[in-house]
């Protein structure tokens, strides 16, 4: 090994192979039959249970886990799959802490919920490797509905609008199908190309037809997909990256972190992925902790998450926080960037203390700085390429015309979760149904 | 994906789950949201003659045990038949048959032991174009008292005799249904085939008493300082109702009688052992009133998912399959030698298998350095105790010797099938020489 996190500047290497594979492994180990049973044990079978209500696509929880309890969980999987037909990678990046978990009976009686994640996992994992797609095509309706992303919005709508009989073709700007599930997760998260495979398993429901590299606005447009298909629905995410508005952000060694996970994601060798000695995340969310976390894991010496409210504005989850903390990752919170420092390559970077006043964030006029050779700027992403035609309200998209529908991280409304996507790229499915078959909704 | 239909005694249903007469089939509310919920079918609360209605205590009428995690295992309860109108009953009865057409709907009735009586009920039952009547012989509290009940089931001439009235007054299919406080359940069972029974279910509840509160020094439930003997259904009774649909299953009279199999049916799997032991269908009371109506989702997919698995198309290939293997004790192959043998990867290293074994069996589990546990073949019987209290699944299992091994307790080579009738200890085989 020629480099450690001690080594200057932006190199690869810096820790043994066996190092990082043992880092990027999964981070939640899968549940084995026998650890299955006793998890799905706990769960009390809530009538109108708070976790379903909790659950954006509204999976039957109780329900689900009875099946796995009484040695079906294949029968498992298909009551997830109703809901949410991407229910494995949710099982594995859904905020659990956050969401169905947090209001488990048993959290809230014992502070243990009932490993519903984990569960979810280990029913569509074992109907998976089944090679079972429990779900056939209606017979064909004639009709057919672009899909402009093939992220978990546009998938989730897919897969419903093909059971219903349409006939689907979506549209990917990338070059591999799956959107935030293939670029955006942190590689632990979604071990074993995951992502790829749950896509193949998705399009065997059949009639839907992807075609990758197609960019709407750049090589179709909105009036065109309209003139060849009955509906479109946009689930095109979030293509643009906030910037930090402080001088030096365009030196060598200052990236966003977006991009840092994407490509992270598609280094099949991590020790060829070069990372910085002392690394600078700047962002509150998951975007900053899975940037920070992943860092780290890659041999970097030191890693600082820098927030400019308090800790509790954070939009990464308590769990996520201890996490990245646990990890190594260093939090530094109420505090902004307020210029890059460098000679062509960053060096440093300034931030200015900042107090949450009644009048907004308020800088107290103390400064400090931190090494950095490399700054991942984590601070929201937002819309680009929305069409001519959408109506914007806080930065997504809001209203459309007559025969378009959107869903997923380009609307508002959700959190920018994959489940929340999932829950309305379906919705939005029967909608179009509705629509187009004619049926008063 | 397997057929679920299920065709009893000419009675056909979407699945082989059927609610049985009690509290969640008492009235029209509950039965149409049963079927929305997805039942097959249901037994109505049985319904009383003419006039007042019984009535209930106004105090607690359920006793219960618990396991783990307050897991309801065993209920008990001291409700009598419905406590409402008889023309309310059969009102409702009717409304709910005319919307619900592919769904089963039998009517229990338990009226005094007198050939009027049941004629008059019966013409009532057939205005509501039920598909079918079960006659209470169980219910072992608060009508029994009265002649009714577990009275007219604990002696099989009266069972013929009023099956016979009901063959004779109605044209609809009739199911008698048995009390298991009795000590051989085949005479009841042939009873009711005599009388012309097109079927019988079983089990009715079991004469019980769940706890005694030790301040009060009363039974479990209390009214007013004083308890009594109520009737014990769920998980726990299960055990009993399976043998006692296995022995008329098997028995020579009652061979082939179709049966409704009841008693501590909980999940998919337990409704699937009743069939294999001969039950056509099963009725379910306790599970639904621990979890409601929605558990029929799961029963649904498990059966159909193992069915599937299995490679049977509907449930009439399930129905009847364990019956030819369940035997007399003394039919059981005595050179059938198995020994324990510990899964040292899934093993947790709790030990509960070497106290059972150490203490309370054959001594035959080592306790190895670094808590590993292994049993010796020369000591072990199979017993199966170590099996039944490890907490992990399959970690412990039964493997069998094969034919010529020396099984090293005995130091005998492992023969051919031979039971107890011509064993050389079987002082009966001495006698005969
Ligand atoms: C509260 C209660 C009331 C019952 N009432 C009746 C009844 O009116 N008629 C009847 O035939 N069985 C009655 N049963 C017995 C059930 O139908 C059933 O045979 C018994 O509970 C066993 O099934 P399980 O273990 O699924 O509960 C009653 C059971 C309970 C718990
Ligand atoms: S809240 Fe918890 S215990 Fe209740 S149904 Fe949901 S997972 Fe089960
Ligand atoms: S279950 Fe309903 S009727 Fe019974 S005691 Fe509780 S609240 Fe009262």
């Amino acid at each position: 090994m020629t480099n450690s996190p001690l080594t200057p500047g932006i190199v690869p290497s810096r820790l043994p192979a066996d190092r990082i594979a043992r880092h990027f492994a999964d981070h939640t180990p899968p549940l084995d039959g026998h650890e299955a049973l006793v998890a799905a044990d706990r769960c009390y079978f809530c009538h109108d249970a708070p976790c379903v209500t909790a659950c954006p696509t509204s999976i039957d929880i109780p329900l689900f886990i009875r099946q796995i309890a009484t040695g079906t969980a294949e029968s498992a999987a298909t009551t997830i799959w109703t809901q949410n037909i991407l229910g494995g990678m949710c099982a594995r990046v859904c905020p659990t802490e956050t969401l169905c978990e947090e209001v488990c009976v048993r959290e809230v009686a014992e502070g243990k919920p009932v490993e519903i994640g984990r569960l979810q996992r280990f029913a569509t994992d074992t109907a998976m490797a089944r090679g079972l797609h429990p779900f056939v095509r209606a017979a064909s309706t004639g009709k057919s509905v672009a899909v402009v992303g093939a992220g978990p919005a546009g998938l989730a709508c897919a897969h419903r609008l093909a059971m219903h009989g349409h006939e689907v073709v979506v549209y990917e700007r990338r070059a591999k199908a799956g959107g935030l599930n293939e670029y955006g997760i942190a590689s632990y998260k979604s071990t074993g190309d995951f992502a790829r495979r749950e896509v193949d398993w998705l399009l065997q429901i059949g009639g839907i037809t992807v075609k990758t590299g197609v960019e709407l606005g750049r090589d179709v447009t909105l009036d065109g997909l309209l003139a060849s298909h009955d509906a479109v629905f946009l689930g095109i995410g979030l293509g643009g990256v906030n910037s930090l508005r402080a001088p030096g952000e365009d030196k060598a060694g200052v990236a966003d972190a977006v991009d840092f996970i994407a490509e992270l994601r598609q280094t099949a060798d991590l020790t060829t992925l070069p990372v910085g000695r002392d690394v600078v995340v700047i962002g509150g969310g998951m975007t900053a902790v899975d940037a920070a976390v992943q860092s780290k894991l890659l041999g970097a010496e030191n890693v600082t998450i820098v927030y400019r409210r308090g800790q509790e504005k954070m939009s990464a989850s308590g769990y996520e926080q201890d996490h990245a903390t646990s990890a190594g990752v260093r939090i530094i919170c109420n505090a902004a960037p307020v210029a890059v420092h460098g000679n062509g390559a960053v060096r440093e970077v300034e931030f200015g203390y900042m107090a949450d006043t009644p009048a907004g964030l308020q800088p107290t006029g103390e400064t400090f700085r931190l090494k950095a050779d490399q700054v991942f700027k984590a601070i929201g992403q937002t819309l680009t390429g929305a069409p001519e035609g959408a109506t914007l309200e806080g930065g997504k998209i809001a209203a459309l015309p007559a025969r378009v529908w959107a869903g997923g991280d380009c609307t508002g409304g959700g959190e920018d979760l994959t489940v929340t996507a999932v829950a309305q790229g379906r919705d939005a499915a029967e909608d179009i149904h509705n629509v187009l078959m004619g049926v008063a909704g | 994906m397997a057929n679920l239909t299920t065709d009893f005694i000419g009675i056909k249903s979407p699945n082989p789950f059927w609610l049985a007469s009690a509290p969640p089939t008492d009235k029209e509310y509950n039965v149409r949201r049963a079927f929305e919920a997805g039942w097959g079918g249901v037994v109505w609360k049985t319904l009383g003659s003419e006039g007042p209605p019984v009535v209930n205590v106004n105090g607690p009428r359920y006793g219960a045990i618990w396991g783990a995690d307050r897991r309801l295992l065993g209920l008990n309860n001291i409700e009598l038949i419905t406590d409402r109108p008889l023309e309310v009953n059969l009102r409702e009865i009717k409304s709910v048959k005319r919307d619900y057409k592919d769904r089963a709907m039998i009517v229990s009735l338990m009226v005094p032991c007198d050939e009027e009586s049941w004629k008059a009920i019966l013409a009532h039952v057939e205005e509501t174009e039920a598909d079918g009547v079960e006659l209470n012989f169980g219910c072992p509290h608060g009508m029994a008292e009265r002649g009714m009940g577990s009275a007219v089931g604990q002696v099989p001439e009266y069972i013929e005799m009023v099956t016979r009235w009901v063959k004779q007054h109605s044209r609809m299919p009739c199911i008698v249904k048995l009390t298991p406080n009795i000590s051989d359940i085949r005479k009841p069972a042939e009873a009711a085939k005599r009388g012309g029974a097109d079927a019988v279910s079983l089990i009715n509840t079991i004469n019980s008493i769940t706890s005694v509160n030790l301040d009060s020094f009363s039974p479990e439930p209390m009214i007013d300082g004083k308890g009594t003997h109520g009737g014990y259904c769920g998980p726990a009774v299960k055990p009993i109702a399976l043998n006692m649909v296995a022995e008329i299953a098997r028995s020579r009279e009652t061979h082939g009688l179709p049966i409704s199999g009841i008693g501590g049916v909980t999940t998919w799997r337990d409704a699937a052992e009743f069939m294999a032991l001969g039950a056509g269908n099963v009725q379910v009371c306790t599970a639904a009133m621990t979890y409601g109506f929605k558990i029929v989702q799961e029963m649904i997919s498990g059966l159909s998912q193992y069915l599937d698995d299995k490679g049977m198309t509907s449930t009439a290939d399930l129905v009847g399959r364990a019956v030819p293997n369940v035997t007399d004790w003394q039919y059981l192959n005595l050179n059938y030698v198995t020994k324990a043998q510990i899964d040292q990867d899934a093993c947790i290293k709790c030990g509960r298998c070497y106290a059972a074994c150490e203490d309370t069996s054959h001594q035959a589990i080592a306790m190895l350095p670094g808590r590993m546990f292994e049993v010796m073949d020369d000591e072990c019987v199979a017993c199966n105790l170590c099996v039944n209290v490890c907490p992990v699944e399959n970690c412990i299992t039964m493997v069998e010797m094969p034919k010529g091994a020396v099984d090293p307790r005995t130091g005998d080579a492992v023969g051919d099938y031979a039971n107890w009738t011509t064993h050389p200890n079987n002082p009966s085989v001495q006698a005969a020489e």
